[in-house]
């Protein structure tokens, strides 16, 4: 409600006067293309773009949530989540502070950082043989 | 040097990495000597890339790349400044992957962030360059006096002669600031104590200029990264500054640029297009000649930068910034001291002193219209 004569503070831009959320809509659809296509996986750093106030808002509104979501406590904690379209992730990393660090959208099956790695597993095998305290061979 | 690498389902092109231990001395090894995971190092690796300004694709070799780095040693030395630079880099944020980049370094002299002061200091700095000679990376941050060495000292010292004597071992060489890189606000007019830039003393190491007033943290934190990654120094434009953080103006990464191009501009800072959030050119922004990373990479971890918030770009990564003609002037403004202009004789000069009476006269009538008066209901909303 904006009563007569008092001031209105736009500082939110919409995005017809800046135009980055329907280029990036549309290089999300490409990705998810060639993820179709040719397996290949796609990361967009949303940290790399020139956004206006609310336009990333308005990108992640606009993918909103689907059914997987992870919280993940590497360096601080990480958010991982796959968006209402299949294929499509929004991670973001948080520093120990909850302060965002980085944050990606990945057109992929699984984001890499979800997954278990090799190398964690080789020392997971290690520490449990040690618990056993059995050879592992 | 960004060969693009296409994944495919999750996996580098190349060959699988490999598996094991990580190699004694390395940066590797002492992240997994912490506890850190291999999922937290990809954490780690993601978020390097992109404070490096490195396409998602260059992950995967980063984290090959860092996981076989060796931890450099790095004197830092602070002449004429104010600390700004130190504080942008160390108080902004406690972030878990920033303090990761310093431990990742051997820190061996910061005579702001040390506790040892005094002649132990200084010799334990000696020695950290005598042991790491020609293989440590030096940082500087504040210019140096050349007019009387008396003006900035160290331990006795002088910031010439530190300087010097550091630079002979050191790998190679980041200024820190607009200070150490330009000269900063020491040497504006009439620089009273020859305030100089390191590139002005040393001419025979790389040096890579990370200038601002203070740089973005991330920026530093970037360029410190990346020769942790790579081992060597970023692409540089003709000023020495990494093109991936300097490589573009703000005026053409800037979200308000559509309403520069529509002729939408600011008259004054409470008026009706600055409430809109229309381009702030005539208030004296000199986003159209300054380049930085601000637009995109912002301060605060992403949260704003200066036209952001509303206020005109400075162009504090530039040199000279300080004797530019003004801050709040625009760039399309002469900025030559119209009393010293030839042109005005004596009753020239009086009748250009009317003419100039009225046009600011005529400006502030204008300024008086369109401005639109903040009223304390307005300050409570």
């Amino acid at each position: 409600m904006n009563p007569a004569g008092t001031p209105q503070f736009n500082i939110h831009a919409g995005n017809e006067l800046t135009c980055n959320v329907k280029p990036i809509l549309h290089e999300i659809r490409h990705a998810l293309q060639k993820l179709l296509d040719s397996d290949e996986t796609s990361i967009i750093d949303l940290r790399s773009i020139p956004l206006a106030p609310g336009e990333e808002e308005t990108i992640i509104e606009t993918l909103g949530r689907g059914e997987v979501q992870a919280r993940l406590d590497v360096l601080g904690p990480s958010d991982i989540y796959e968006t209402q379209y299949t294929g499509v992730w929004l991670v973001t990393h948080y520093n120990d502070s909850d302060s965002i660090v980085s944050r990606f959208i990945e057109v992929t099956e699984i984001p890499d950082v979800l997954k278990s790695q090799r190398e964690d597993v080789v020392h997971a095998l290690d520490a449990l043989v040690t618990e056993l305290g059995t050879d592992k061979t | 040097m960004t060969k693009d690498l296409s994944l495919k389902n999750g996996a580098p092109e190349e060959e699988t990495l490999e598996i094991g231990t990580p190699e004694k001395g390395t940066l590797g090894e002492a992240l997994r000597s912490q506890g850190v995971s291999r999922r937290s190092f990809m954490k780690f690796c993601a978020t390097t890339a992109s404070m490096m300004a490195l396409p998602p694709s260059m992950i995967p070799s980063i984290a090959r790349a860092l996981e076989k780095a060796r931890r450099p040693s790095v004197i830092w030395l602070s002449f004429q400044e104010c600390t700004g630079c130190t504080e942008s880099l160390t108080r902004a944020h406690t972030s878990t992957i920033e303090s990761l980049i310093f431990d990742s370094i051997s820190l061996d002299y910061h005579h702001t962030l040390q506790a040892a002061a005094g002649h132990g200091a200084e010799a334990a700095r000696e020695a950290a360059m005598e042991e790491n000679y020609g293989n440590y990376l030096l940082v500087v941050d504040g210019s140096i006096p050349l007019a009387n060495a008396g003006y900035s000292t160290i331990a006795g010292i002088s910031n010439l002669d530190m300087l010097n004597e550091a630079a002979k071992g050191a790998a190679a060489i980041i200024a820190v600031g607009t200070c150490a890189t330009y000269g900063g606000i020491p040497h504006a007019n009439p620089n009273p104590t020859g305030a100089v830039s390191v590139n002005e003393i040393i001419k025979d190491k790389p040096i890579i200029n990370v200038p601002g007033c203070p740089p973005i943290p991330v920026v530093i934190t970037g360029v410190l990264a990346h020769y942790l990654t790579f081992g060597s120094i970023p692409e540089l434009d003709h000023i020495g500054r990494p093109k991936a953080f300097y490589g573009q103006s703000i005026h053409d990464r800037c979200y308000r640029r559509p309403f520069y191009d529509k002729g939408q501009f600011a008259e004054t800072f409470d008026d009706e297009g600055a409430k809109k959030g229309w381009c702030l050119f005539k208030l004296g922004c000199k986003g159209p000649t300054t380049y930085n990373a601000c637009a995109t990479t912002k301060w605060n971890n992403g949260t704003s930068f200066p036209i952001e918030s509303g206020h005109p770009c400075i162009g504090c990564s530039e040199p000279d910034f300080w004797d530019g003609g003004g801050f709040y002037k625009a760039l399309s403004m002469p900025t030559a001291d119209l009393s010293q202009t030839a042109v005005y004789a004596a009753a020239g000069a009086a009748a250009a002193g009317v003419a100039i009476g009225l046009m600011n006269r005529s400006k502030k009538n204008t300024s008086n219209k369109i401005h639109v008066t903040t009223t304390i209901e307005d300050l409570k909303k």
